[in-house]
């Protein structure tokens, strides 16, 4: 199999112990796989569990049952089964993710929020801060923001240093919550550019998007979430 | 590459592993059947509140206190896995002085309060034979500013530091002998907010660009997500889950937890 | 002269075998502190009641006895211990260094090279050389057993890094028999080579403490350093004002009160045979003469 996600039957319930216990099903049987160079694009209404997807799929969110394979450096990992070690080497080496909100730690400089990521993976700081000024600069961050810790922006602009985060990185898998959500057309229009960029660099994406004319520009496929809603 | 390989496989042996580990004082059950591997480079939450046992069971881990059952091992610099019950006394403070560090939430505890900050950080050299005041001077000057301590201040004592002062100077004691494995015992608590988030930052910075394994007690779950990469909770002296850290905050599973989760304070 | 209501050198014999089995420990385990039941002696503490009962231990009636405070045998305290022991036990005494068998000092090793045979007691405020790092006993005795001795150096540390030099200058740290960290009593540094390879026994006694250490004879004494800031021995510039040696510690002495004074040597019988040998100083004869007033 060459699928970079391969899901088959998972799912997940949430109970709510605070609630008396009632049980939450958010989803079941979901079913699909993402090739290299493939952008997935989840759709359904709010409250369908495109989210809760995204979130399995990075380990974020347990998953009470069925597989979540994951290529993971030449072998099939499931996530629905691993150790949290192995879901933190899955991470480091092969899932990024791009939130819709920036969980950044406090007093960071912005270029190093960005240049995180690389640094983790053993690049050299220089090397990585001015990659990801390439990147920043790209989605607008004027030079003098760099250097304050990104808490202290406007919520596209954290959004946006978000993404450079989210796209900096060569990682194989990319999973995208609303990258576009709060971003002007411009800014936009570079997301669906670095979208295109990673395609090319056969990186296997799944994206939530809303903005119909995005969801168009990116996706290769569309798998409807609704199909796979838990009969509450 | 063969390189490469070994130290993979060096990774996937744990550094401490803690087997059915209990502490019994009388009928009291301070903290029951812990079972856990921490692995190099690993930073572990132990979370719950006051009386849960957490302090109880740092204390165990970092052989204070002696379990009533199970039992603690750890991988010594020669790859060996020792029960730290059958350590000696002078192998155990020895592992103290280098292979470990240990940062108290009071610095005072942890800091001789009327020597130099300079000899506070240096004592761990000296105490492992260290004899050339330049060097020891050099070190201890490059640590300070690795916790941003003005070099100016490095002949104050401590006590005429502020509290994030004294914490960040009682990080550079335990890890100026390169540790592997750093207990922290709610290293913020008592100190501001803004405080808390240089100290925080400084430690996340610090853990990962040492690699350093740590295991870090704390009621704050916001120190949790920032520096930890598993978290265990524990409740009445037990374990009542554990996972990745994002996966247990985002996605708890014990109605305990899910309390915990919900009583945090919007940011 | 010997009064006979006080038993041999005033301790009863168990008393004295009590501390001697304390002194042999102590000489097995150089520079270790052993701990022993100190008695009420008829002296304040601090006026050197740990080495009066050392002494009065080891005192047989053939020894000589010799006692000097700060190097001096004529001072106060120097003379009423060696009239305490010429009554209660009747033994002979001496300022002669050479002539002595037992030398009980405060603050000073004498300066003529002491030989075999001799016993040097030294009488001792604070035995802990750790105490003033470390205040818990408990935790001090750990360190002592399991040889962590990092947090002596803290205190060479702090001095180098206040005063630019080692400025410690008396009860400074030495290290015996490549074991035990100890404090020698608050000799001054210039003393501490002597202390190394000595022919004599050297016993510490501190009577408040309740210690004894010892230093057999011939065991290595090592002062603690730092390999870029050597141990020094500070002494004056100057000579001795009365016999003029250039090799011995020396006191300040104020001889008048409109701010005059000169140094001489602190061992007074050391400085005596120097003049009787015909040795002279600046000020030689000058403190024997009382100044004409007016």
């Amino acid at each position: 199999m060459t699928a970079m996600i391969d899901i088959s039957r998972a799912e997940k319930t949430f109970t709510m112990h605070l609630q008396g216990g009632i049980e939450l099903p958010v989803v079941s049987g979901v079913t699909f796989q993402v090739e290299p160079g493939e952008c997935v694009v989840l759709s359904g209404p709010s409250g369908a569990g495109k989210s809760s997807i995204l979130k399995m799929i990075f380990g974020n969110y347990r998953c009470d049952g069925g597989r979540i394979g994951i290529r993971h450096q030449g072998a099939l990992v499931d996530l629905a089964s691993a150790e949290p070690r192995q879901i933190l080497s899955v991470r480091r080496a092969t899932i990024g993710y791009v939130s819709q909100f920036l969980r950044a730690v406090p007093r960071v400089a912005t270029i190093d929020v960005v240049a995180e990521p690389l640094i983790s993976n053993g690049m050299a700081r220089p090397e990585a801060q001015e990659r990801a000024g390439q990147l920043l600069r790209r989605l607008n961050i004027p030079e003098r923001l760099w250097a304050l810790p990104p808490s202290t922006f406007s919520g596209g602009e954290q959004q946006r240093v978000n993404i450079a985060r989210g796209f900096i990185s060569d990682l194989p898998i990319l999973l995208l919550d609303e990258p576009t959500a709060s971003l002007d057309a411009a800014n936009r229009a570079v997301v669906v550019e670095l979208i295109d960029q990673k395609k090319r660099a056969d990186v296997a994406m799944v994206a939530i998007v809303h903005d119909d004319e995005i969801r168009h520009l990116i996706a290769d496929r569309i798998v409807d979430v609704t199909s796979f809603a838990s009969a509450a | 590459m063969a390189d490469n390989n070994a130290a993979v496989q060096d990774n996937d042996q744990p550094l401490l592993m803690a087997e059915g580990l209990g502490k019994t004082y009388g009928r009291l059950s301070a903290c029951r059947d812990v079972s856990f591997a921490l692995y190099p480079g690993e930073v572990l939450a132990i979370v719950g509140e006051s009386g849960s046992g957490k302090s109880t069971l740092l204390q165990l881990l970092s052989a204070q206190l002696a379990p009533s059952a199970g039992k603690v091992s750890y991988r010594m610099r020669d790859g060996v896995m020792r029960d730290l019950a059958a350590l000696g006394e002078a192998e155990r403070r020895f592992l103290f002085r280098t292979d470990w560090g240990y940062v108290h939430q009071d610095p005072v505890l942890g800091l001789r309060m009327a020597v130099s900050a300079g000899a506070n950080v240096g004592e761990r050299l000296m105490a492992v034979g260290w004899n050339h005041y330049g060097r020891i001077r050099d070190t201890a000057t490059s640590w300070l500013e690795r916790v941003e301590i003005d070099i100016e201040r490095i002949d104050d004592a401590p006590r005429t530091y502020s509290g994030g002062m004294r914490q960040r100077l009682q990080i550079a004691r335990n890890l100026v002998t390169e540790p592997r494995l750093v207990f922290m015992d709610e290293p913020t608590g008592g100190l501001d907010v803004s405080v808390q988030a240089r100290l925080l930052d400084l430690m996340r910075n610090l853990v990962s660009e040492l690699g350093l394994a740590a295991i870090v007690v704390t009621h704050d779950l916001a120190v949790a997500r920032l520096l930890s990469h598993r978290v265990m909770v524990m409740k009445g002296g037990r374990v009542i889950e554990t996972g990745l850290t994002d996966q247990v905050l985002d996605d708890p599973r014990e109605p305990y937890t899910q309390l915990l989760v919900s009583s945090i304070l919007p940011a | 002269m010997n009064a006979p209501v006080y038993n041999f050198a005033y301790l009863d014999e168990q008393t004295k075998r009590m501390i001697r089995r304390a002194v042999l420990k102590a000489i097995a385990i150089p520079g270790y502190q052993v701990p022993f039941a100190s008695r009420e002696m008829p002296m304040p503490y601090g006026w050197g009641t740990g080495g009066v009962q050392v002494t009065a231990a080891i005192l047989g009636p053939d020894d000589v006895l010799k006692v000097i405070d700060q190097g001096s045998d004529d001072t106060t305290n120097a003379i009423s211990i060696r009239k305490f022991f010429a009554r209660t036990a009747g033994v002979a005494t001496t300022t002669a260094t050479a002539d002595a068998t037992v030398i009980q000092t405060r603050h000073r090793i004498p300066e003529s090279p002491l030989h075999g045979g001799q016993v040097l007691v030294y009488q001792v405020p604070i035995p802990e050389p750790l105490r003033f790092l470390e205040p818990r006993e408990t935790e001090t005795r750990r360190m002592h057993a399991l040889g962590e001795y990092g947090l002596m150096h803290v205190k060479l540390y702090e001095d180098i890094a206040r005063f630019g030099h080692i400025a410690t200058s008396y009860a400074y740290p030495v290290k015996v028999n490549a074991r035990y960290v100890m404090d020698p009593s608050p000799t001054p540094k210039f003393d501490n080579p002597k202390m190394d390879n000595c022919p004599a026994l050297q016993l510490f006694g501190a009577g408040r403490e309740k210690r004894i250490y010892a230093i057999p004879p011939y065991t290595s004494v090592v002062s603690l350093d730092f390999e870029d800031h050597p141990f020094t021995r500070y002494r004056f510039d100057a000579p001795c004002a009365l016999c003029g040696a250039d090799d011995s510690y020396l006191d300040e002495i104020v001889t008048d009160d409109q701010g005059s004074r000169m140094f001489v040597c602190s061992d007074t019988d050391y400085c005596e045979n120097r003049q009787a040998e015909g040795h002279r100083g600046s000020e030689s004869a000058a403190p024997h003469k009382e100044r004409p007033h007016g």
